[in-house]
């Protein structure tokens, strides 16, 4: 077969491969291992920028065929409408399925109850762990990644959890080579992260290059918004503004998503992925540092809540 | 990180480097040096350490806090578990595996190794070498992790530190050299992580060393793949069948070019089936490619319709290695529970998982003096040995001198899952003695 007259195939050479191209083939790589050894995989998946890149990735994985998982969606009642509104156009877009747990139901019927200060992130683990069991999945992929959180920084890509959803970290499996190990016990799950190399910079620097749709939030935007701790909220349903806190139109754009009570915006001019780019590079703050308030709370906030089986 | 990584790092090469050194050498502190030095700790971290470190009355940052996260490493002041760093220069992109210098998290020494194209090995230059820095030189060696950096930190607490400096290089040179790295692989480098000297930055307190800093030697050192020297090897992962209107025949290998190459057109064999056919496509979900080089993920079409599935080898007609059922192989073991003969456990190879059976343990590698100990009666924690072994299913491996992806293995107990020994196809060990006796 003489392929030299053809003028549509990419010729590529072993320098020519980048960074983001070596982390791309790694998470496609540890999207098929899963597919090839699990039952019944399961994408989380919120519409923040992680997920819709692990989506990304996850449809590149296996084209021209369908996406071979679900997509589960912990909805804590307290997500900004535009990200609801972004994660059910995604999924039509692609004709995939979603399962939402919903934190309100629970708190509705009494299996939860609010906590003082209003905050629902923790409240999700529970709902997490009852749509796993539910669905009966055994592999959960998250878009979490170990530049993130100093606890992350010790989590496997394949990490095994008990029934109960519980990270154990001083036993875990070693990883060695490329073998992922997914072997686990009836009722025992495996969390899967894909992005787990990544950095937040090659993130977006990966967005920009393969031109990723992400929800508006992302990109500045004129916004009411009040200011707490430091970060510039959206007023709603999850309690703000308070007394003395005011709402003022400005400039911002979001740099995590999440519960709408926890996740702030950050002024910002960035209307576009080479000026978020260039915004993020530049900053002397980290993602969570700037704009999420749960994780300010404990010196190990992050891996106490691992422990009880939140991502 | 700072603004000339916005444009660098996309371009810059990627390069797999782990940590090791035994407890209180200083490890963390050099990590955090390096995260710090290389500006890849952003305020809010460096605040949080140093609201930490005031709190436990230090008066100046403890830099070893922004790597150990855990409650139990932070109470104990000690690293538990193998943790992945990320840093970046303009040069070079870093993923860093910090790995635990106790005995007992041995294991995760090799686990940060076994993907590493360097290990910065630390000593305290007021202890030197010491057994644990034998013990973790030797199993590089066997992992065949391609250079080692010695960093000999604390260089300012000492009083003569260019001897100091002399004698330790001289004595790890006279180690890795009896261990089979030629000189080119190793460098020596005496640094204060707490200080900073020789890390990022030049010392001026180290006339006696005219050689590269930590990082300009990280930044410079030949990034080898160590995936080019067989031909392609590509262990198919998932057979890519969309039965859509759009490819209702399209039916596709998935899987991760682990070595070689491999183009339109090229003669390859199957394994374990031994049928051959060639490569009618390479395809991409960005399009079509002529060439897939090592380390790309990829979705090969074959010419002939032969009957292919998870588990099986694409490989090089060339150079295929050979299906086999019986192994001798190098082990080492990860669990408390002792490997003895006859044991009954799954290996996973590649995509292939088939149930092995141990046959002999037939040598045990004593790390402290480079030999080996005859005929174990088993196989414990941490100790590396030579196992003979026999699986269910035909397997096709290349020794691990020649591919360390396509000659490793794992070891599974097949009741729980858990991971127990990791496994180098081939008679590793047998090259390590050969070389030893130039040390006893």
């Amino acid at each position: 077969m003489t392929i030299t007259e053809s003028t549509d195939l990419q010729t590529t050479n072993a320098s020519s491969f980048t960074t983001l191209d070596a982390l791309e083939s790694e998470a496609i790589h540890i999207f098929r291992e899963v597919a090839g050894e699990f039952e019944r995989p399961v994408i989380l998946f919120s519409g923040g920028k992680d997920s819709t890149l692990l989506l990304h990735l996850a449809l590149k994985a296996f084209w021209p065929a369908p996406l071979p998982f679900t997509l589960l969606h912990v909805d804590t009642g307290h997500n900004l409408p535009e990200i609801i509104k972004f994660r059910d156009e995604i999924v039509e877009r692609h004709g995939l399925r979603l399962k939402v747990a919903s934190v309100e139901e629970y708190l509705a019927d009494g299996r939860l109850t609010e906590r003082p200060d209003g905050i629902r992130n923790p409240l999700q683990t529970i709902p997490l762990l009852d749509g796993i069991s539910e669905g009966r999945f055994d592999a959960v992929f998250g878009g979490a990644r170990r530049d993130e959180e100093r606890a992350r920084a010790k989590e496997r890509i394949f990490s095994l959890r008990n029934a109960f959803g519980q990270w154990d970290p001083k036993r875990q499996r070693p990883e060695l080579w490329n073998l992922y190990n997914g072997r686990h016990a009836p009722g025992e799950h495996v969390r899967v992260f894909p992005l787990s190399n990544w950095t937040e910079l090659d993130v977006w620097r990966y967005i920009a290059r393969e031109q990723v749709l992400l929800a508006p939030l992302y990109y500045a935007h004129e916004r009411e918004v009040y200011e707490r701790d430091g970060m510039w909220m959206t007023a709603g349903p999850w309690g703000g503004p308070r007394e003395g806190e005011t709402v003022e139109t400005r400039m911002v754009r979001y740099r995590t998503v999440g519960d709408g009570s926890t996740t702030g915006a950050v002024l910002s001019d960035a209307t576009d992925n080479e000026a978020v780019l260039a915004e993020v590079a530049a900053s002397r703050l980290t993602e969570r540092g700037a704009t999420r308030g749960d994780d300010r709370v404990s010196e190990a906030a992050m891996e106490d809540r691992k422990r009880e089986g939140y991502f | 990180m700072s603004d000339h990584n916005l444009a660098q790092r996309d371009n810059a090469d990627l390069l797999r480097i782990a940590t090791a050194g035994s407890v209180d050498d200083g490890k963390s502190t050099l990590v955090g040096r390096l995260l710090y030095d290389t500006k890849s700790v952003l305020a809010d971290q460096i605040d949080a350490v140093t609201k930490a470190s005031v709190d436990r009355g230090m008066d100046t940052p403890d830099l070893s806090l922004l790597v150990d996260g855990l409650r139990a490493e932070r109470e104990q002041g000690i690293t538990i578990d193998v943790a992945y760093r990320y840093f970046a220069t303009p040069k070079r992109s870093f993923v860093l595996a910090d790995t635990p210098g106790h005995v007992q998290y041995t294991r995760n020494t090799v686990s940060g190794a076994s993907t590493a194209q360097l290990v910065i090995l630390l000593v305290d230059a007021r202890n030197g070498v010491v057994a644990q820095t034998r013990r973790h030189a030797a199993v590089m060696a066997l992992l065949g992790v391609p250079r080692l950096v010695l960093a000999v930190n604390k260089i300012d607490l000492v009083e003569n530190p260019a001897e100091v400096f002399a004698a330790v290089s001289a004595e790890f040179k006279e180690i890795t050299g009896a261990l089979g790295y030629v000189p080119d692989q190793v460098q020596e480098i005496p640094v204060s992580a707490l200080l900073g000297d020789n890390v990022a930055i030049r010392s001026e307190n180290t006339p006696y060393y005219d050689g590269p800093t930590l990082i300009e030697h990280l930044e410079t050192v030949p990034n080898e793949l160590d995936r080019g020297n067989v031909g392609l090897r590509f262990p198919v992962q998932y057979v890519i069948r969309p039965r859509t209107a759009e490819y209702p025949d399209y039916r596709g290998y998935a899987g991760l070019v682990s070595a070689g190459s491999v183009s339109v057109g090229d003669e390859v064999v199957i394994q374990p089936s031994g049928k051959r056919t060639t490569v009618a496509k390479i395809d991409t979900a960005d399009g079509e490619l002529e060439t897939a080089h090592a380390g790309r993920s990829v979705t090969l079409l074959l010419a002939d319709d032969i009957d292919i599935s998870r588990g099986d080898l694409i490989a090089s007609a060339a150079d295929a290695p050979e299906p086999a059922q019986e192994f001798t192989t190098t082990v080492c073991w990860l669990a408390e529970k002792p490997l003895r003969p006859g044991a009954r456990l799954l290996l996973k190879h590649g995509t292939k998982t088939t149930q092995a059976i141990i046959g002999s343990l037939d040598a045990t590698f004593d790390e402290q003096n480079l030999a080996l100990v005859d005929a174990p009666e088993s196989l414990e924690l941490n100790q590396i040995g030579r196992v003979s072994l026999l699986t269910a299913e035909p397997i096709a491996a290349d020794d691990y001198s020649v591919d360390r992806d396509s000659g490793s293995f794992l070891l599974i107990e097949p009741q729980t899952g858990n991971t127990l020994g990791a496994g180098l196809i081939g008679d590793a060990l047998e090259s390590l003695k050969l070389s030893a006796p130039a040390l006893l």
